[in-house]
């Protein structure tokens, strides 16, 4: 007899599907991660969808209906641990700038008939419903950060991850410092590693889609961009994006506001 | 009378969630609704007030399968409200990293979503057992689709480098003589899986699909083209509101598109195919002919082996933008930034997207207008599943449920990018 696998399952709420799908991107690793666990319940990937329990549960996507609301809860219940993947399922994601506007507005906008829409007035991230094992972040996360929470979490081990910003990376990667450099604005000194500070290497500003860092310096970093010539409308949006309901960004992107 | 009610919780093997209604009364299918509950996020609501240099950006985030399709359809709709155009390398740059999207996003659907449909596995991994080497050509394939990604654009979700008017940066060329390395493999690959594929049981199936697609003077059509269709539509891309429209409808968080004078038409591979045979090279042709596939194909069971055809084609097609590729002087054309308004509109794997957005003089957005590929087959879908469910009444109903599936699958629906929870039930009065 073979030792039990653990039981992996992937849930999608409101989303784009680029996080989970950085499983299936993981070409290379693939067959052999499928071999070591038993994938219960992926519906984008299998049309298996075993009941749970299930040792570990990948959560991608923000609550954004009372539906998903109960379905989260009923998620937690079934899954011993459970892990948000990106910045949809971990701060809101883009879906979130409804927050800061009237959502009725907002579905007016789009839909002839707003009434047969029916949506919250927030996005919110998992952790507001439900307790969270771990978060992993970014827009979309990282496949190597991915397998190595997979890995951690089933060898019952905490996920080594590193919370510095990505200015760390930019120096183990030996990127000049866009910012010092050429002047080009970054949001790399606050913004939470993983990418391996791929914007600064292809010669434009980190624009934050991995969140914010561990106590993030915003209002020092706010004032650089105005020395480089960010006007408060620019500082209002650019802390307002991917992850503009968490929490620093949020603060930093309201002291720029109208 | 006997009333029987089959329910699968949700659709598997697509992306996004959404569900299906099928009411069969007295031995004739009444009502296939498909229905989608995709929790909507008001993307075009958003994206008032946004900076333009941010869009592309933004509207990646739509979909993490195809974004560049809506990078694409983004820049090209800022850049012609601004009065420019991106030509020449930086344009070839474009349609490389657009054939690397569609090999990615072919090879999934195909290999890991598709093919099990026909073999009878419920996924790719649980068909490896069988078909290893298959499965192996497929994640080679998509292996080195993305590779195109993440050499011009960063990573393979969401790149980084795509930027009106261009690029932020330019790729090495050693890095490009890399890829073709990785093309000419991959290319092999996908004949292989073409081949493979074309060995499948197809249902005997075939509608009268209105073809809409992108149509080029000369390249068998990704980034540019006039809107063309196979009864007679030849439109220039901004005239697409003119012709078609989107309409609401209670059961669906995507809005459906349809001709305002004719309804239902397709987008996608079959289109694409369909309207631009002539555009393929001789020996990709002979290729599709060696598959069993005519210069038109109405059956959409078949689409995977059109996929396959646009596979080899886009390997082959990266290849040769590489062969003759020569820097340009430099990332990216000077913007200048206007009022105005600018549409843009390309074919993502799924079909065309058509972008349309109104910009102010400070280079913000003022309202913007996207239709994505699924919402315009939506209609198509449900009819193709009325007209299945009707011919095979007499299947068992977990035949019936499965070929109704696969009925879907065929148009490898994005439901995320569309508005989400395909549930099936299928009711028996």
């Amino acid at each position: 007899m073979t030792e039990r696998r653990p039981r992996l399952a992937v849930w999608k709420f409101a989303s784009c599907d680029g996080c989970q799908l950085s499983l299936l991107d993981c070409e290379d690793e693939l067959l052999a991660v499928a071999a070591a666990i038993d994938i219960a319940y992926f519906p984008e990937a299998s049309s298996t969808m075993a009941p749970g329990p299930y040792d570990l549960s990948l959560v991608e996507g923000s609550i954004t209906t009372e539906h998903d609301a109960g379905r989260i809860g009923e998620i937690r219940r079934q899954s011993r641990h459970l892990v948000t993947i990106g910045a949809c399922a971990t701060a809101g994601g883009i879906q979130a700038l409804r927050n800061f506007a009237d959502v009725n507005e907002y579905v007016a906008a789009v839909y002839a008939t707003p009434k047969y829409i029916s949506t919250l007035a927030t996005s919110t991230p998992i952790s507001a419903h439900v307790a969270v094992d771990y978060e992993l972040h970014g827009c979309p996360i990282d496949k190597r950060q991915l397998l190595e929470v997979i890995s951690a979490f089933l060898a019952g081990r905490k996920p080594s991850i590193a919370a510095h910003s990505v200015c760390v990376e930019c120096k183990q990667r030996g990127t000049t410092c866009v910012m010092v450099a050429q002047g080009t604005p970054c949001l790399g000194p606050v913004t939470h590693a993983g990418c391996g500070a791929l914007c600064p290497a292809y010669n434009r500003g980190c624009y934050g889609c991995f969140g914010p860092m561990e106590s993030p310096n915003t209002a020092s970093l706010a004032r650089q961009w105005q020395s480089l010539g960010a006007g408060r409308r620019e500082l209002h949006r650019v802390f307002r994006s991917f992850n503009a309901a968490a929490e620093p960004f949020r603060r930093e992107s309201e002291e720029h506001g109208d | 009378m006997a009333t029987k009610t089959i329910r699968v919780d949700l659709m598997a093997r697509v992306e996004g969630e959404g569900a299906l209604d099928l009411a069969i009364q007295d031995g004739k299918v009444t009502r296939a609704q498909l229905r989608i509950f995709e929790p909507p996020r008001l993307f075009e609501a958003l994206l008032r007030g946004r900076a333009y240099s941010e869009t592309p950006d933004i509207v990646a985030r739509i979909c993490g399968i195809c974004p560049i399709a809506y990078q694409m359809g983004a820049v090209h709709a800022i850049e012609q409200a601004f009065g420019m155009s991106v030509n020449g390398a930086l344009r070839d740059l474009r349609r490389l990293i657009y054939c690397g999207e569609w090999i990615e996003s072919h090879a999934l659907h195909v290999v890991m979503l598709h093919a099990p449909d026909f073999l009878g596995y419920p996924d790719a991994i649980r068909m490896a057992a069988d078909h290893g080497e298959r499965v192996k050509a497929g994640l080679a394939l998509k292996k080195t689709g993305n590779e195109i990604l993440r050499v011009l654009g960063g990573r393979e979700v969401h790149p980084v480098n795509v930027k009106v008017g261009g690029f932020y940066r330019l790729p090495e060329r050693a890095d490009l003589a890399r890829l073709a390395g990785d093309l000419e493999r991959a290319r092999g690959h996908a004949q292989d899986l073409l081949e493979w594929a074309s060995g499948f049981a197809f249902p005997d199936f075939e509608r009268d699909y209105e073809f809409v697609a992108l149509r080029h003077p000369q390249e068998y059509p990704i980034n540019a083209g006039r809107i063309v269709s196979s009864r007679g539509l030849d439109l220039a891309i901004e005239d697409f509101h003119d012709e078609f429209e989107e309409r609401q409808v209670e059961h669906s968080t995507a809005l459906q598109a349809v001709l305002k004078r004719r309804g239902s038409y397709l987008v996608g591979p079959l289109a694409r195919y369909s309207l631009n045979f002539d555009r393929l090279p001789p020996q990709v042709q002979a290729l599709a002919r060696q598959a069993g596939l005519g210069a038109v194909c109405r059956n959409p069971f078949k689409s995977i082996l059109v996929r396959a055809v646009e596979m080899v084609y886009a390997c082959e097609e990266a290849l040769r933008l590489i062969a003759s590729y020569v820097p340009p002087a430099a990332a990216s054309l000077p913007v200048t930034v206007r009022a105005g308004v600018g549409q843009g509109c390309t074919e993502a794997p799924r079909g065309i997207c058509h972008h349309r957005y109104e910009i102010d003089a400070d280079g913000a957005i003022v309202s913007a207008r996207i239709v994505p590929p699924t919402s315009q087959n939506q209609l198509s879908i449900e009819e193709d599943l009325a007209e299945v469910a009707a011919r095979n009444l007499d299947l068992p109903d977990d035949a019936l449920r499965d070929r109704c599936e696969q009925t879907i699958r065929n148009y490898d629906p994005c439901i995320s990018c569309s508005a989400h929870f395909l549930k099936l039930s299928v009711r028996r009065a």
